[in-house]
């Protein structure tokens, strides 16, 4: 039983090589920063694809014409906060204040699901106008795009989730506050791609 | 709080404590046998794995070009239909990239690496495990197209609309996009995990330019493979929707571009060139200085070239394009970047030349091979600076002469310096050497069957002949010549035989000579007097690698440990080689314990891929498997404190886990599991 709960909070503390690494930065968090260098190329193709094809439907009807610039922009801002939330929940946790960690860390996955049920209530508005996944190359990669944004959110939501979970039974806490970091790592990254995405597919006309 | 239950329940809940995950008694490092593979997270036998499921997919890869060369033996071949030529032709590409050639350079990599930077293992061995493991199901998904309706038809690229339902109604062209994404998740885990092995476990003093260049040439490989895969990944999925949910990103009616494809398949597919070359690059300057008894010449230019490639790289995609009307502007830009991406490569040939010049050589059977990359790699680059002449590429487009040069480049390239790499590295990594004679019949063999098959390509494309085509008529002078490939293709097929049989009568002899059955084979730790870490512990490689981990000073560093100057600027030996190599005996080192999870995880991926195709209820069944190996993996330490070493667990045994516990622990590490390693590092 114990080896278990010990050899957890090891795993999560960091390994034993943590701290004899040549750029002095933990495997870890290197690892996050190079998985987002390649997620960057991941969107940056889909991002073409849907500049390439945002005028192209058979019938006119491209997804500009039917946006809610303001609604969209509500949901951006929220989703920009949850940003600031992030960053008083690793504040947090570098001041061992584990309660005000997990209180930042649940709201910024309530801002996360506030932006991501405006989604879902957007996408439900657009397919009830008759405007699907299949309508046309435009709506696809409308739908593609934004889509795959709204699954990386809803994994960082329970990346967020599992984390103050697991702080809860001093699996994460102040003896390793980065691993808190790295989970802000990822939710900064998709926050950001989201400012681009907003700007390219609502913004510019 | 109660909003976390959830994944409370499932992270920390109380069966799992006894038992990772509930399923599994944990594998130990002890385990023997099948069990040991299939759990293991050693770099070492991951790399082998890699090594033998390319051998496999090569024998498959192998026998589709021997069917290809038989339908084009004579004029109006009979053997294949036109619709089974076309599957053949486009699994024999797909399988040789993706299946052969990148593996193959993952097994190096894998097993190479770590021992060159002085490490231990890599930075996360269980996504090490399953990086491979996810690979060898996406090679099951290709393939398994074979028993379930026939493979994809439309070559390895897959043009749209070509590959769209329409025109490719059968499933083929699911299965390759689906093994294809598998394979994708393969190389994007793997890569992570190796750019960080490579930027952060390397053995102190070790700085980047004392790394050797095949460690070099790996970690530009992995920058490439990081950065091209997601953009092949985001193709593969705009072709899924299009063929499986009935989006729209390529049906031409409703405005869509077929460019687009073209343009995000060339985005990665020419970084993938230098995917599957530079590791041999890498391999050949490894094993060159050590037969010329010289330090690679301008070692830094080496690195340069290399590095310059990885970038270069990115801007020659539409080279591959010419043909499609990208617009006179395109045509002129990529012609010009892809004559210069010429010159980092001819860096790389000239170095290895001066490498050469004033050198004793020792035409030992890795050397030849590598003497065979560097001159059948410089034939192939100089019919791809003919490409690069656009309106010569318009007229050299989709014939026999492309097939031509990028078989004298991949096949030439990477695939002479692989099987130079396993005549040089085999001693390391299994304890006894392969045949040198036969080595030497092995590499005339396949060098003359090699220019056999592909010579005859250049003159036969200028001569008109198109690829992709099933058959040609008699009386367009294209018989001779077909005729002489084919007879080229079983040539190379006899050479690999050759391989084989090298690889099965050395072990026989070896065993013999060490006293039959169940003794363990060893050999020399250097038996090349070579220069690099690697060298300096025993063959084969013991399970933890380093007894003491090296503190390195110098390029070479081993090659230094033996070798000194005199005044005169004379090579003189400055230790016994037994002197300097470590003896492979320390017993306390703490290594990563095996784990079930990967295969777990990985196991999954193809019941979805299958599920996607067929039936959402396989997804359900695979999905099970993923959230188990995701669940147990995280529920399982890297390191499994009960097994084995000398390893001290004096943990708390209050698993409530406050605040005020979890703050107690904050320093646990350091005075636990740190000491080992710790006394192991100060040499």
């Amino acid at each position: 039983m114990t080896d278990l709960t010990a050899a957890l909070k090891e795993e999560l503390v960091g390994h034993d090589h943590e701290h004899v690494t040549s750029t002095g930065i933990s495997n870890e968090k290197l690892a996050m920063w190079v998985f987002l260098g390649s997620e960057c190329l991941l969107f940056g193709g889909l991002i073409s694809t849907f500049i390439l094809y945002k005028t192209r439907a058979a019938d006119g009807q491209t997804p500009h014409q039917l946006y809610d610039i303001l609604f969209t922009s509500i949901s951006s801002f929220v989703l920009l906060m949850s940003s600031l939330t992030m960053v008083l929940a690793v504040s947090a946790v570098q001041r061992a204040d584990l309660r005000a960690m997990r209180g930042w860390l649940l709201t910024t996955a309530l801002l996360g699901v506030v932006f991501i049920s405006g989604q879902v209530y957007e996408f439900t508005e657009f397919l009830g106008e008759g405007y699907g996944f299949t309508h046309s190359p435009a709506w696809s990669a409308f739908y593609t795009l934004t889509g795959f944004h709204g699954v990386h959110v809803t994994l960082g939501i329970v990346m967020l989730l599992s984390t103050a979970a697991l702080s809860l039974r001093g699996h994460v806490g102040s003896h390793n506050p980065e691993s808190v970091e790295i989970v802000g790592l990822y939710w900064h990254f998709v926050d950001v791609v989201w400012v681009v995405i907003f700007t390219v597919v609502y913004l510019i006309k | 709080m109660t909003a976390i239950d959830g994944p409370l329940a499932l992270g920390a809940g109380d069966e799992v404590k006894t038992r990772p995950g509930g399923v599994f008694a944990r594998p130990s490092s002890s385990t023997t046998g099948w069990r040991s593979w299939v759990t293991t997270v050693d770099h070492k036998k991951i790399g082998i794995m890699y090594g033998a499921a390319a051998l496999f997919f090569f024998l498959i890869g192998g026998i589709e070009a021997l069917l290809i060369r038989l339908q084009l033996a004579t004029p109006n071949g009979k053997l294949l239909s036109a619709d089974l030529y076309n599957q053949v032709y486009t699994m024999h590409g797909t399988t040789m990239i993706f299946l052969v050639v990148m593996p193959i350079g993952a097994a190096f990599m894998n097993y190479l690496m770590p021992l060159q930077i002085g490490a231990r293992d890599v930075a996360f061995p269980r996504m090490n495990a399953l990086s491979f493991w996810v690979f060898l199901f996406g090679g099951v998904v290709l393939n398994s197209s074979w028993l379930l309706g026939g493979g994809a038809d439309g070559g390895w690229f897959n043009y749209a609309p070509n590959n769209g339902v329409i025109f490719s109604p059968s499933h083929g062209i699911d299965f390759w996009n689906m093994g294809l994404l598998l394979t994708g998740i393969s190389s994007l885990v793997g890569a992570v995990n190796l750019i960080t092995t490579v930027l952060n476990m390397r053995a102190p003093g070790m700085t980047l330019m004392k790394m050797p260049v095949f460690t070099w040439m790996s970690l530009v490989t992995q920058f490439l493979l990081l950065f091209a895969i997601p953009v092949l990944t985001a193709a593969q999925f705009l072709l899924m929707f299009d063929r499986l949910f009935g989006a729209q990103f390529f049906n031409v009616e409703q405005g869509a571009d077929p460019l687009l494809w073209e343009h995000l398949f060339w985005i990665f597919g020419h970084p993938e060139v230098y995917i599957m070359i530079l590791p041999a690059f890498g391999v050949i300057s490894e094993i060159i200085p050590v037969f010329a008894r010289k330090p690679i010449f301008g070692y830094p230019f080496m690195v340069f070239s290399g590095i310059a490639i990885g970038f270069m790289g990115w801007g020659v995609w539409a080279h591959h394009m010419f043909a499609s009307g990208v617009g006179p502007i395109s045509v002129a830009a990529f012609s010009v970047s892809t004559m210069f991406i010429a010159v980092p490569t001819g860096v790389k040939i000239l170095n290895w030349l001066a490498t050469m010049w004033g050198g004793k050589l020792t035409f030992s059977a890795p050397m030849m091979y590598s003497i065979g990359l560097v001159t059948m790699f410089t034939i192939g680059g100089l019919s791809g600076v003919t490409h690069a002449v656009a309106p010569a590429d318009t007229q050299q487009t989709d014939t026999y002469y492309i097939v031509a040069h990028f078989h004298y480049v991949l096949f030439g390239g990477a695939l002479f310096g692989f099987v130079g790499g396993w005549y040089f590295w085999w001693p390391k990594v299994f304890g006894y050497a392969l045949g040198e004679r036969t080595g030497k019949i092995n590499f005339w063999i396949l060098l003359i069957g090699f220019n056999l098959t592909f010579g005859p390509m250049h003159i036969l494309g200028l001569q008109g002949m198109p690829r992709r085509t099933y058959t040609y008529r008699d009386g367009y002078g294209f018989n001779l010549w077909n005729f002489v490939s084919t007879v080229g293709a079983f040539t190379i097929a006899v050479s690999f035989l050759i391989f084989f049989w090298n690889i099965y009568a050395s072990y026989r002899k070896a065993k013999k000579a060490a006293g039959g059955k169940g003794k363990k084979l060893t050999m020399p730790a250097d038996p090349w007097d070579a220069r690099s870490l690697e060298w300096m512990i025993p063959s084969p490689t013991p399970v933890h690698n380093f007894d003491v981990t090296p503190t390195v000073q110098s390029l070479d560093e081993f090659w230094h440990r033996k070798y000194g100057e005199d005044e005169a600027g004379r090579l003189v030996r400055i230790a016994a080689t037994e002197d300097v190599v470590q003896k492979g005996d320390a017993t306390d080192v703490h290594l990563p314990s095996p784990s079930y999870y990967p295969i777990v995880l990985a196991f999954g991926l193809p019941w979805i891929t299958w599920g996607l195709i067929y039936n959402l209820w396989f997804c359900a069944f695979g999905a099970v498997f993923v959230l188990a190996g995701i669940y147990g993996w995280i529920m399982e330490p890297s390191t499994d404190p009960s097994d084995g070493h000398s390893h001290e667990d004096d943990h708390d045994d209050d698993p409530s886990g406050d605040e005020a516990s979890a703050a107690d622990d904050a320093d646990e590490p350091s005075g636990d599991a740190a000491p080992t390693e710790e006394a192991a590092l100060v040499d």
